[in-house]
């Protein structure tokens, strides 16, 4: 592709545009933030919510079957469906949209934080607790070091698929650069479209790079492992 | 009236069932592209993955396809094409559902493969079983689990993401929620959306059902219980 000229790839339609990225970076700015902020409050409420399901599973492990279930069901749901279903009762809001990614996070968290804390060795446990340890200190001192590569697994996958998936939000009004998306669709804009798709890709690397280096930095005792 | 009131309500009206803009054209319209979708997305990532698998070859380009699958957005794919020279209609959503529809089922096959017991190769090979008797009556039979758990997921992904294909003006049951949106229907919405859930969740149990009937060794040790470890790349 040809870098057109400075100055007509806006009247040419050009899909790369220096010109569109100058003129219009406050909005381009603002919608990225806006999904910066869909994509953390979403992921951060999603692992709040999968600790408590995934303690309860662990006590009863009967409940496996059901919170696992459910979420999973929960998370077949295609999002335009979740949305849509969501209109009636929180309106066209931002709350629509997040209680939305919020619930597609749930399974992969919870399959994580379980996989993680099943993964602790059982001698491990058993010489914390001959060390006079209590549950909740053996949950923090113990269970969760040891599980945190398979919980940051989770943070990965969850996050990644979030960002994505915040595109769809621009549905119901509120979906950070699939706004963009929507509006290039509507005005048939090139450069806005590409534009948005790769700020979305990008922002899911960055995303993705920062977790495994918050992993590397939070298990000094694995590095030089693969991740 | 409530909005499971105004649901109910679409729901009974038989006008809202027929023509063009009726809940069964929009039915046929997302089974026709899903079934397009998946099977032209099989025929070529089905053959690649079991292929790669069987040479051992290419496991990390199947994870990484997947990897990579996960982080570009469904709706930017959809309207990069929709701008590009393929154009508006169900070429470009065609062309996007593939894209979708062909990590699980790359990987799933490759996996599939790849991971059947390593004994049972041995085995076979000592039998004296050529390349292509070890993969027809060894590997593949047993990788079928995962090779269909393959085909699930990325059937269920497919007709998720049809609907979404229905932000760029395609048609499918998605048509029914962003047209209810626009006109303001309640009733239109929430019937797209309930239809939409029902059917993810039918095709994903009758394929679940599949998966377990074209398990060899749960056949032979019918009622033993034995659940095999699916593989779910999404």
């Amino acid at each position: 592709m040809v870098l057109p000229a400075a100055g007509d790839c806006l009247l040419r339609n050009a899909w790369v545009c220096g010109k569109y990225l100058s003129t219009r970076r406050h909005i381009i700015l603002a919608d990225l933030k806006q999904h910066v902020i869909l994509t953390l409050v979403a992921v951060a409420i999603g692992f709040l919510v999968s600790v408590p399901l995934t303690l309860l599973v662990r006590r009863f492990r009967r409940a496996e079957g059901a919170v696992i279930g459910l979420t999973s069901v929960l998370y077949g749901v295609p999002s335009v469906a979740l949305f849509a279903v969501l209109v009636p009762f929180t309106g066209l809001t931002s709350t629509t949209v997040e209680i939305g990614l919020v619930t597609y996070t749930l399974v992969i968290f919870v399959r994580n934080n379980l996989a993680g804390l099943d993964a602790v060795p059982a001698d491990v446990r058993d010489a914390a607790q001959g060390m006079g340890m209590g549950p909740l200190r053996m949950l923090v001192k113990v269970d969760l070091p040891l599980a945190l590569p398979t919980i940051l697994a989770g943070f990965r996958v969850a996050t990644v698929s979030t960002v994505a998936l915040v595109t769809v939000g621009a549905l119901v009004g509120t979906g950070g650069l699939g706004q963009e998306l929507n509006d290039a669709f509507s005005s048939y804009f090139k450069a806005e479209a590409l534009t948005a798709s790769v700020l979305c890709v990008l922002l899911a690397i960055t995303a993705d790079l920062l977790i495994v280096g918050v992993g590397w930095w939070l298990t000094p005792w694995r590095r030089g492992r693969p991740q | 009236m409530s909005a499971w009131g105004q649901l109910v309500d679409y729901l009974t009206t038989t006008a809202n069932w027929t023509g063009q803009a009726g809940i069964l054209h929009r039915l046929e319209q997302h089974a026709a592209l899903t079934g397009v979708s998946v099977a032209i997305a099989a025929a070529v990532a089905l053959p690649l993955g079991l292929a790669l698998g069987h040479h051992g070859r290419g496991g990390n380009l199947a994870i990484n396809i997947t990897n990579v699958g996960r982080a570009i957005p469904t709706f930017a794919v959809l309207t990069l094409l929709t701008l590009s020279p393929v154009g508006i209609g169900n070429t470009s959503t065609v062309i996007a559902l593939i894209l979708f529809a062909l990590p699980p089922l790359v990987t799933n096959s490759y996996i599939g493969v790849r991971e059947v017991d390593p004994e049972a190769r041995d085995a076979a090979r000592g039998m004296g079983m050529s390349g292509w008797q070890l993969f027809r009556r060894v590997e593949l039979p047993l990788g079928m689990p995962l090779i269909m758990a393959g085909i699930r997921i990325a059937t269920v992904q497919v007709v998720a993401t049809a609907t979404i294909a229905a932000l760029v003006g395609a048609g499918g049951l998605g048509r029914l929620i962003t047209d209810g949106l626009s006109s303001h229907n309640q009733g239109e919405l929430l019937s797209g959306a309930v239809v939409v859930a029902l059917l993810a969740v039918v095709v994903e149990s009758g394929l679940a059902l599949v998966q377990r009937r074209v398990d060899p060794v749960r056949r032979l040790r019918a009622g033993a219980g034995f659940e095999p470890g699916a593989v779910t790349t999404s």
